[in-house]
């Protein structure tokens, strides 16, 4: 057994009457790759910025190479070899590759740099471990697996000894992920070490050597991958049983919402959404894969009625839609659930109740010549936050003081209890757990049991393949053609969402390169 | 320097504040007594003593909170709606130039009819002044903060103009005012031998009724909505440049009123000293009262207590009237740290 590299013993960090750690004893080997697992909310992401000096902890001590680590201080961490690799990239877009390098680590106040030395530095490093970037780009113009790797190249040209990723492939194609895990190994076997935080138990079951699982800021569980499974690790995340999603029967729907070659563009005339072509069917979740900013966000609007397509039309039970606006979807029966819970989904600073109203507040029975009828919609609202389940305090607690989790329910209720014919969710298990996730899926199925077709825009292919009956990739904003799920694997959607090949069945004209 | 929220504060610390943060007030502005040779103690007990110190103090005070209220109240509906209207001062002159070309003379009706009619045709012409900048900030995204406050100065030198010019009142000896208005057009007083007048009542009850459409009616929903998430809103499929079009009127006839219940209320003609500013003043009773309708009410009192009992202190004691100028405006910036301070705490790291 080699020698610990990394030592946390007994940290605990508290915010107010949050306990984020509690007495969490970790290490870290030399060569080694430790996954840190968890949901979310379970202290991962506190726990390592601890480590790396953004936050000082209530108790406890960080030992790097045998030597404690003096608290609150990142550039210690660098200067100890303990490099991170944040989530949301930190690099500076309008400069190179190289200016991004040298960024922090040469004087500020020095007359000129020997670009050329570090240069030469960077291609050794590159070539060292196929981490292979031009120097000279800039960094806006590279794609964001690209931009990972100059990441981790400003932590390596630093001489990290130490390597910690924070959710590295939440933005990858299944390809980039790949590729990011096969670099992480020749660095494990150089000699280095690594911590990756996830929550995908395919990840820590295919490229970890060891993983811990943090649940409620404690460490519950740890063993060696190849001695544990993923159900076992599933179970140690949750806490109990994982409840899964049930799967109606499959039923023969008929097509409810139809897209006719909808384009898009943006004020430059550029395309945004090209030539879309989607056919959803009652009884059915048509799943919308692809890696994230090729054009989901503009399908997601699209369908709320926030945007209008520019070219061909949206053709909802048969009869199209001339004008589209929210209200106008609405009242098609459409239901729309946002990415975006807090700044879209939801008015954050208003209530429970309120939220609740903003769909209805204006029917019959909840307004009188403009005067609302509170009585109605907060016994509305009592009901709903009951079916539902949303935990808060009561109807008129802000909903920017319920959990993810929470808001979620809260607008599937709020969209649920408009009998949707047709609903569009965008991202809806992002960062939730995975009850509030199972639960999220099995009334997104119960809604195509009632004879509601969903159109699913995710990026988790696992969410896709577990729930959707059909998949249709976004590159660049097109639509590949549909596949039924059961016929596709995710190396082939992988390709997809690269760009790299079109579907055979594709109606959706070529895949831009 | 961080900010943190503070989680729960206590309503006795949510009272207590902002009287802690006059007595600040009051220690700063000591200072200044003192440098203008003042006992302060004998300057703060007659600035009490002439904000409440007697029937007519008090009557004074309400007197002059009732402008502060009409103005408060508009700039409370605007922000709510996240529509910066500035531009209060100008639609508060407006309102008394609609109410002098109507109340001058053209038509005249028994007081129980001239009086509404006067406040319903000033609130018009206060909300179309604030339209223009209303619909350029939802047509074209022109930023309203500039459009209102300049709208200002063009309707001050509109005035300007008609008090030096056309309006100018023949029987004025070469003032520059307008003719005064009728006496049907006058609102009465409350108390005898006092300025207290009508329009403080109907100050209050334009509280009222902007405290329940905010809260129970449709429209009132969704300018809240709108308010606390533009995008939230739309999503929702709300009528989001139909509420905003709709805040913009009532904030401008509320600001307007301000005017029509000083001309009627109080000078009875029309001149360019009509307001000292009450269309400014009344965003800092908006933001005193947290945009609250009947908060305004209690803040513009406050307010007017101290612009009051500054102003008889400062002539009381013999220092210059400045001195009730910077008391008056330390007060407030004092009250508006306190309450920001109650909302978050600062942490030195």
């Amino acid at each position: 057994m080699t020698e610990p590299v990394l030592k946390l013993s007994g940290i605990t960090k508290t915010f107010g009457s949050v306990t984020a750690n509690e007495d969490v004893t970790l290490e870290l080997r030399r060569g080694e790759m430790l996954a840190l697992l968890g949901e979310n909310g379970a202290g991962k992401t506190t726990l390592m910025s601890i480590l790396f000096g953004h936050y000082v902890a209530d108790s406890g001590s960080v030992e790097v190479f045998g030597s404690p680590l003096p608290e609150g201080s990142p550039r210690a961490a660098l200067a100890a070899g303990v490099g991170m690799v944040h989530q949301h990239f930190t690099l500076a877009a309008n400069m190179t590759v190289l200016e991004n390098v040298m960024l922090g680590t040469e004087s500020l106040l020095a007359p000129a740099h020997d670009t050329r030395a570090v240069t030469a530095r960077l291609t050794s490093l590159m070539g060292r471990f196929g981490l292979h970037v031009n120097p000279a780009a800039t960094v806006r113009s590279l794609s964001v697996g690209e931009r990972q790797r100059v990441e981790i190249l400003k932590v390596l040209y630093r001489d990290a000894r130490i390597l910690i990723l924070d959710e590295p492939t939440a933005v990858l194609t299944p390809q980039e992920a790949e590729h990011l895990f096969a670099t992480l190994r020749q660095l494990v076997d150089d000699g280095l070490s690594v911590i990756f935080i996830t929550h995908k138990l395919r990840e820590v079951m295919a490229a970890s050597d060891r993983c811990a699982v943090l649940r409620h800021g404690r460490v519950v569980f740890e063993a060696d991958t190849s001695a544990t499974s993923a159900g076992e690790l599933a179970r140690a995340m949750v806490g109990s049983e994982i409840p899964t999603a049930r799967r109606p029967e499959p039923k023969k729907g008929k097509e409810i919402l139809y897209l006719d070659s909808v384009s898009v563009r943006d004020r430059r005339g550029k395309p945004l959404l090209d030539g879309l072509n989607l056919s959803l069917n009652s009884h059915e979740i048509l799943g919308i894969a692809g890696v994230s900013g090729n054009g989901q966000a503009q399908l997601a609007d699209l369908l709320s009625g926030l945007i209008a397509p520019d070219d061909g039309q949206i053709v909802i039970h048969g009869s199209p839609v001339h004008s589209p606006t929210p209200a106008a979807m609405i009242a098609r029966g459409v239901g729309r659930v946002p990415d975006d819970r807090t700044g879209t989904g939801l008015v954050a600073d208003m209530t429970v109740l309120e939220n609740l109203a903003t769909e209805v507040y204006r029917l019959p029975g909840f307004a009188r010549r403009g005067v609302m009828n509170f009585k109605a919609l907060a016994s509305r609202a009592r009901q709903l936050v009951e079916a539902f389940d949303v935990r808060c305090p009561g109807i008129e607690t802000p909903v920017r003081k319920l959990s993810g989790g929470n808001m979620q329910k809260l607008i599937l209720a709020r969209v649920l209890s408009c009998a949707p014919s047709v609903i569009m969710v965008n991202q809806p298990t992002w960062g939730l757990d995975i009850g509030a996730t199972a639960y999220v899926h099995q009334q997104l199925l119960d809604a195509t049991e009632r004879g509601a077709g969903v159109v699913l825009i995710s990026e988790d292919l696992d969410e896709l393949f577990q729930v959707a009956d059909r998949i249709q990739v976004m590159y660049q904003g097109s639509l590949s053609g549909p596949v039924p799920t059961a016929e596709v694997d995710r190396a082939e959607l992988g390709l997809l969402m690269s760009g790299t090949h079109t579907a055979p069945a594709s109606a959706a004209g070529e895949v831009r390169q | 320097m961080r900010l943190e929220a503070r989680e729960s504060v206590s309503l006795t610390m949510k009272a207590l504040a902002p009287l802690m943060a006059v007595g600040a007030a009051m220690l700063v502005c000591s200072a200044l007594l003192l440098w203008a040779d003042a006992s302060p103690l004998d300057g703060w007990a007659l600035m009490l003593k002439g904000a409440l110190g007697s029937k007519f103090a008090v009557t004074e005070t309400l007197t002059r909170a009732t402008p502060l209220i009409f103005t408060g109240l508009a700039a409370a509906v605007a922000f709510r709606a996240k529509l910066w209207n500035i531009g209060g001062e100008g639609q508060l002159y407006i309102g008394a130039v609609v109410a002098t070309w109507l109340g001058t003379g053209p038509f005249a009706m028994p007081p129980y009819l001239m009086i509404p009619y006067l406040f319903l045709a000033g609130a018009i012409g206060g909300g179309l002044l604030l339209l223009l900048p209303t619909l350029l900030k939802t047509r074209l995204a022109v930023d309203e903060v500039v459009t209102t406050l300049l709208l200002n100065f063009i309707v001050i030198l509109f005035v300007n103009w008609l008090v030096f010019g056309p309006w100018k009142d023949p029987m004025s000896m070469g003032w520059p005012q307008a003719a005064p208005v009728i006496d049907q057009a006058m609102l009465p007083t409350v108390l005898a031998k006092t300025r207290l007048h009508l329009g403080f009542f109907i100050a209050l009850a334009c509280a009222v009724g902007a405290w329940w459409f905010m809260r129970a009616t449709t429209w009132g929903f969704e300018i809240r909505a709108v308010g606390a998430s533009p995008r939230a809103s739309t999503f929702a499929g709300m009528p989001v440049d139909a509420a905003t079009v709709r805040t913009a009127l009532l904030s401008g006839g509320l600001a307007a009123m301000a005017g029509v219940s000083e001309l009627c209320g109080v000078k009875g003609y029309l001149t360019l000293d009509l307001s000292p500013g009450f269309g400014y003043s009344g965003i800092v009773v908006a933001m005193l009262a947290a945009l609250h309708p009947l908060g305004v009410v209690a803040s513009a009192l406050f307010v007017a207590v101290i612009y009051i009992g500054a102003d008889s202190m400062s002539r009381a004691i013999n220092v210059s009237s400045y001195i009730a100028d910077v008391t008056t405006s330390v007060c407030l910036l004092a009250v508006l740290v306190a309450m920001f301070l109650t909302k978050y705490r600062i942490r030195w790291r």
